[in-house]
């Protein structure tokens, strides 16, 4: 990114002051080198979207920022619906309520070092995984609709998983104010068989084991030390997030012109609040979210079938499990005043900050976890909320791409990446080789220097380092 | 005359078809779509799948035919290496072919989640040919 348009406020935060269409400022945060990697088309997203009605505040982006649909990924927005402010299809992203959880095992390294290969066997048996691999539920339409509504609710009363995971899952698993009604036959047709599917490409199941404590307090807060086992996946809504993306971009397109917008990029499509296109997508995107805790809550239950066979001693209680593709309503103070804002965080994730009300009372003095998933060959870390409540409570969500996923298969191979993990101990089990070169750890940016940088900022404390042990990669 | 390709994108991948007719560059299109998934050259023309899209302009209707056949590869569980497109006022008729998808033979490296509306263009271009290209995320 050229810089010259960009005022530095300081080491880690940079402005840009409103122009032309621009109602409120755009902020960056991220060092100066993550910035010049980061696409001039990062910058003009943000004006874009800091054009928006009833925008508050500013247009962030976080240090992962990068080149997304109307929207960067890593990008933050706030609207006041009492104020014209608008709802985006792509300011939320296709896989609405993409997200990460992470799971405690109660094992240390060597305990998983002397069965891993057979483990790392038993999960890709055990976790579908890849393109056309199918769940082990079909749902019919009465249970979609309850499964929409319910979210991970839904999935604990099926017996997968208990009440004491909801606790650890954001709105507690449940997205209040779901529409299933409002998600069309074809979204649901493409849900029917996914339900406790991965999906593939930078979706994954991983084994891991913390390789370094940050903030000691916080980690005990949050139950790690050195040398702990967690078990962290990463996915989202699946077939039904993506068609309730699709068809409401289609929407808001094309009725941008009635509802008296001029969206100077097509994939900025976006509806009033307070319009009934705005409310049919906040409806089905909360149902999509719901499916999201859902799938994430049935393949934890999968996963701990898959260790009890293998160690029976694991137990493997949830963390916590955070989205990074939403729009949700929440209230923020601006400007010393308490506002109820519609905050898209579209590849970001909320950072409550010590105290806040939502958090589960353990974590609760401790600040929110916010897990930051790597490439599979680096690293994830765990963050705490700042409690500084920048960009609304926000930080990163994981490394971004530095490469596409062409280069990337003219680079790597898919055996030559499995093989080269392999010998530093990482197993990597997954239906496709060309998928595993494309997502080879060097088509992504240095995840390190993105936490820092969110550290730095003042966007969350950074608490653990997690190495991989195991991935299966969708 | 005809034929496909991809480009660069950050995160996801482009898709470019071209040909000597509007309805020619959508078939290349979803060759290139389906290019993204899997090698078309593995997948078997065998059975034929219609789909129906509107659309105001040829631009939003490049978005529909591909979103149709991620739908179709999705619910379906196939694959498509021959399409056929009608122009028809406000919309189209197509029909594509394939099988159903048999990973240990098709080697599928990434699902498509949607067609997307960055780096969208269809157009007849300098060279004379009609080309229509999209980015899809994957």
């Amino acid at each position: 990114m050229n810089l010259a348009g960009l005022n530095k406020v300081s080491d880690y935060v940079w402005r840009i002051e409103p122009q032309g269409a621009m109602r409120v400022p755009a902020v960056l945060y991220a060092d100066e080198a993550l910035l010049r990697d980061m696409d001039d088309k990062v910058a003009e997203q943000l004006r874009n979207v800091a054009s928006l009605p009833g925008i508050v505040g500013a247009a962030y982006a976080m240090p992962d920022a990068h080149w997304g649909y109307g929207f960067p990924i890593g990008g933050v927005a706030a609207f006041d619906p009492a104020e014209g402010g608008v709802i985006s299809a792509g300011g939320v992203g296709f896989d609405i309520s993409c997200g990460v959880r992470t799971l405690y095992t109660g094992l240390r390294k060597p305990d998983i070092e002397a069965v891993k290969t057979r483990l790392a066997d038993h999960l890709f048996k055990t976790i579908p995984a890849g393109l056309g691999s199918t769940g082990h539920l079909s749902l019919s339409i009465r249970e979609m609709n309850a499964m929409l509504r319910e979210g991970a609710r839904w999935a604990v009363e099926q017996g997968y998983g208990t009440g004491a995971d909801l606790e650890r899952t954001e709105e507690h698993g449940c997205m209040a104010g779901a529409e299933p009604g409002r998600v069309s036959v074809h979204a649901k047709d493409r849900q029917k068989h996914e339900m406790g599917t991965l999906g593939s490409g930078n979706h994954y199941l991983e084994i891991q084991h913390v390789s370094a404590v940050y903030d000691a307090a916080i980690a005990r807060a949050y139950g790690l030390e050195e040398g702990d086992v967690v078990v962290s996946l990463h996915c989202g809504s699946r077939g039904l997030g993506h068609q309730i993306g699709t068809e409401f971009l289609k929407a808001m397109v094309l009725a941008a012109p009635g509802h008296g917008l001029t969206l100077p990029d097509r994939e900025l499509a976006c509806a009033p609040l307070d319009s009934d296109l705005g409310r049919d997508y906040l409806g089905a995107m909360r149902a999509g979210i719901n499916c999201a805790l859902a799938n994430r809550q049935i393949l934890t239950h999968l996963t701990r079938e898959a260790f009890a066979e293998i160690l029976p001693e694991a137990r493997l209680d949830l963390l916590y499990d955070v989205s990074h593709n939403t729009c949700k309503e929440e209230e923020h103070r601006v400007d010393g005043r308490p506002r109820r804002l519609f905050v898209h965080r579209k590849g970001a994730t909320r950072a409550f900050g010590p105290g806040h009300p939502a958090l589960p009372r353990p974590l609760r003095d401790a600040g929110q976890p916010v897990i930051i998933g790597g490439s599979m060959g680096t690293g994830s870390y765990i963050l705490a909320g700042s409690g500084r409540d920048l960009a609304f409570a926000s930080a990163c969500h994981g490394a971004g791409r530095r490469m596409s996923r062409n280069q990337a298969t003219r680079i790597w191979q898919g055996r030559a990446v499995v093989d080269e993990l392999a010998g530093r101990g990482i197993l990597i089990r997954s239906p496709s080789l060309r998928g595993v070169a494309e997502e080879a750890p060097g088509a992504y940016k240095d995840v390190a220097a993105v936490v820092d940088a969110a550290e730095a900022a003042g966007l969350a404390r950074k608490v653990v380092r997690l190495e991989p042990m195991v991935c299966i990669k969708g | 005359m005809t034929g496909w390709e991809h480009f660069q994108h950050m995160a996801d991948i482009g898709v470019h078809g071209w040909g000597a007719s509007q309805a020619e560059a959508y078939e290349q299109a979803a060759l290139a779509l389906t290019a993204v998934v899997a090698d078309p050259a593995t997948v078997r023309a065998e059975t034929p799948v219609p789909v129906v899209c509107a659309a105001p302009d040829p631009e939003l209707l490049l978005v529909d035919w591909l979103n149709a056949w991620i739908y179709e590869m999705s619910t379906r569980k196939m694959l498509f290496s021959r399409f056929a497109v009608v122009l028809e006022a406000g919309g189209l008729r197509g029909t594509g072919w394939g099988e159903a998808l048999d990973p240990a033979r098709h080697h599928p490296a990434v699902e498509v989640k949607g067609a997307t509306y960055t780096a969208l263009k269809v157009g007849r271009e300098a060279d004379g040919l009609w080309h229509a290209r999209c980015v899809v995320d994957v």
